[in-house]
């Protein structure tokens, strides 16, 4: 009984949450909204016995990639004190959001006429097995994950580096924009 | 709290990243908007390892949380790039590609 009461709780904060992460006027405002549905979804994380990815979300997701979003917006705003725009697109609204409660409505459909769920013991999966088959049977694809993980950071770096002088920009980027702006002056 | 019930609300976290993504503006508000139906998914994943008793739902979980990180670092590099180019991050007047 305890335990459906916390996941009412949890499941309003989510709701909450992530309807502002959405649908909020303040792009500021959305990412620290994120960081708080990350934080509930570690909460639920911990409800249904895997407190392991609950610690691993608040830091990489909580920590990292909320920490990253603000140093983005605060890299692409255009002067201090102005507000980013973080508007929806008005004529797009409607025909998403049919979209979206369509869908919602397809997969509630699907849940509810599904005749039986796996409703297994209440044993908690332990960290100590988890450990065990990511080091052993699923040794590989951690490894391969680890490759790609150094790939994303290399790909990211030579992304967003700033480019030498003598350096030819790609084709698109700051210098094609400056000559065409020669030319149509 | 059975495993429909989790099933429901991450559908309806799902459905509401699926709505941002379609919606929004600015590009750090769609990277935002994924990152939520990410979210959902990671939570479906390890319903799923509860309900059945089966470590490899929480392994997936794991790996879907560094791939989503990686998306993120790439993701927030092509816009920090795409504001150098264009002095805004717009996603409708990105369209250079089209003409």
């Amino acid at each position: 009984m305890l335990e459906l009461i916390g996941f009412a709780v949890v499941c309003a904060v989510l709701a909450v949450t992530a309807i502002y992460v959405v649908n909020g006027k303040n792009l500021v405002h959305s990412v620290l909204m994120l960081a708080g549905l990350l934080f509930t979804t570690a909460v639920l994380f911990v409800l249904l016995g895997a407190p392991f990815l609950a610690g691993i979300q608040v830091m990489l997701y909580a920590g990292g990639v909320v920490t990253l979003m603000l140093f983005a917006i605060m890299l692409t705003r255009r002067s201090s004190g102005v507000a980013i725009s973080n508007e929806t697109i008005r004529a797009r609204r409607l025909p998403a959001a049919l979209l979206c409660g369509g869908l919602f409505a397809l997969l509630v459909w699907a849940i509810a006429n599904t005749n039986e769920f796996p409703s297994g013991g209440d044993t908690a999966l332990s960290t100590r097995d988890l450990g065990t088959s990511l080091f052993t049977e699923q040794v590989l694809s951690f490894e391969v994950l680890g490759v790609l993980l150094l790939a994303a950071t290399i790909g990211a770096i030579v992304l967003a580096r700033k480019r030498d002088h003598g350096e030819p920009e790609p084709a698109g980027t700051i210098g094609f924009v400056r000559r065409r702006e020669e030319t149509s002056r | 709290m059975t495993l429909a019930h989790v099933l429901y609300a991450a559908m309806f976290i799902f459905c509401l990243g699926l709505y941002g993504t379609l919606t929004r503006r600015n590009v750090i508000g769609i990277l935002l908007s994924v990152e939520v139906m990410a979210n959902s998914v990671n939570i479906v994943l390890v319903g799923f390892s509860r309900f059945t008793q089966n470590l490899l739902g929480q392994i997936f979980a794991v790996f879907v949380m560094s791939l989503t990180v990686a998306e993120v670092v790439v993701g927030l590099a092509l816009v920090i790039l795409l504001y150098r180019t264009m002095r805004h991050t717009d996603i409708d007047e990105a369209s250079r590609l089209r003409h």
